[in-house]
């Protein structure tokens, strides 16, 4: 199955919320090699003027894939996920996520271009609050392998 | 002690990292990330689809560069934009038992342009493994105070 052309200019509105949690910001700086001490210790992310534990700088990938996975799984995007590698990321934090955050997504899928017998497709994330402030943009373009590539 | 603009020049070099990556990272990274693709844990699987081996995830790759500019900043917040292209895989080896790091990614920040209006610095990430760029066009963007 090939890519869908008509994927172009799609949106998906924003689906369950995101809860950003401490031990999720802690588990995620840890695995990133984070040691900055606003990801882990309340007192010195206030000292910094944050409300919370400051999640780091590509955190938001999480809320932007589940955001993608709308697409991926889609039966409609012929996308086969075992066949997507990753070519570029971008975060533009509006502000930073904290702990405490209850986000939204809502993934718009702004090119697709194909590619040998393959396609790259370029998806941006609006990231927000439930109540409606914006909080991060996040664009992604996979690279969808054909067959021999 | 976070940077300030006015002693900021274009071309300086705010540090070096080196990151040493095992098997068990990219697991955890799988874990934190929700991203459990197996190419990033199961050899047998990578191979099976014309990889070279277990590779690490290009997120980990990007997330674990940025923590010298996060550091280099003081707070994880100034980095107001981020990005970066993938270009080459990080092969991760099987380490597993020993004290040997499976990957080793070092990355090297530079001063890359400064914008006086709105008191930003970008800061240009040349990122490195097995002797290959790993990634390209890798910039942070950073509130400087």
């Amino acid at each position: 199955m090939s890519i869908n052309p008509d994927l172009q200019g799609r949106s998906y509105p924003a689906a369950e919320v995101y809860d950003v949690g401490r031990e999720k910001i802690r588990e995620f700086a840890q695995a990133v090699k984070a040691t900055n001490p606003a990801h882990f210790d309340v007192d010195a992310a206030k000292a910094l003027g944050h409300s919370d534990l400051v999640a780091p700088p590509t955190f938001a990938i999480i809320v932007a894939q589940r955001a993608d996975a709308q697409l991926v799984q889609d039966p409609e995007s012929g996308i086969d996920f075992s066949r997507v590698v990753h070519a570029d990321q971008r975060f533009t934090h509006h502000r930073a996520i904290v702990a405490g955050d209850r986000l939204v997504a809502e993934l718009h899928v702004d090119g697709v271009r194909a590619m040998g017998g393959g396609a790259m497709i370029t998806t941006r994330s609006e990231i927000s609050t439930e109540a409606g402030e914006k909080v991060a943009t996040t664009t992604s373009s996979i690279l969808v392998r054909g067959e021999g590539q | 002690m976070s940077p300030t603009f006015e002693e900021l020049a274009v071309g300086q070099e705010i540090g070096t990292r080196s990151i040493d990556v095992t098997r068990q990272d990219l697991v955890k990274y799988a874990g934190a990330s929700g991203d459990f693709n197996p190419i990033h844990w199961n050899e047998a699987f990578a191979t099976s689809v014309e990889l070279p081996g277990v590779i690490a995830h290009g997120m980990f790759t990007m997330g674990a560069a940025v923590q010298l500019v996060s550091d280099w900043a003081g707070d994880p917040a100034a980095v107001v934009d981020y990005q970066t292209r993938f270009t080459k895989p990080v092969l991760v080896t099987d380490t597993t038992g020993t004290d040997e790091a499976g990957a080793v990614i070092d990355v090297t920040g530079v001063v890359g342009a400064l914008d006086a209006e709105a008191r930003t610095a970008r800061i240009d990430l040349t990122v490195v493994a097995g002797g290959q760029k790993v990634l390209m066009k890798s910039q942070a963007v950073v509130k400087v105070s």
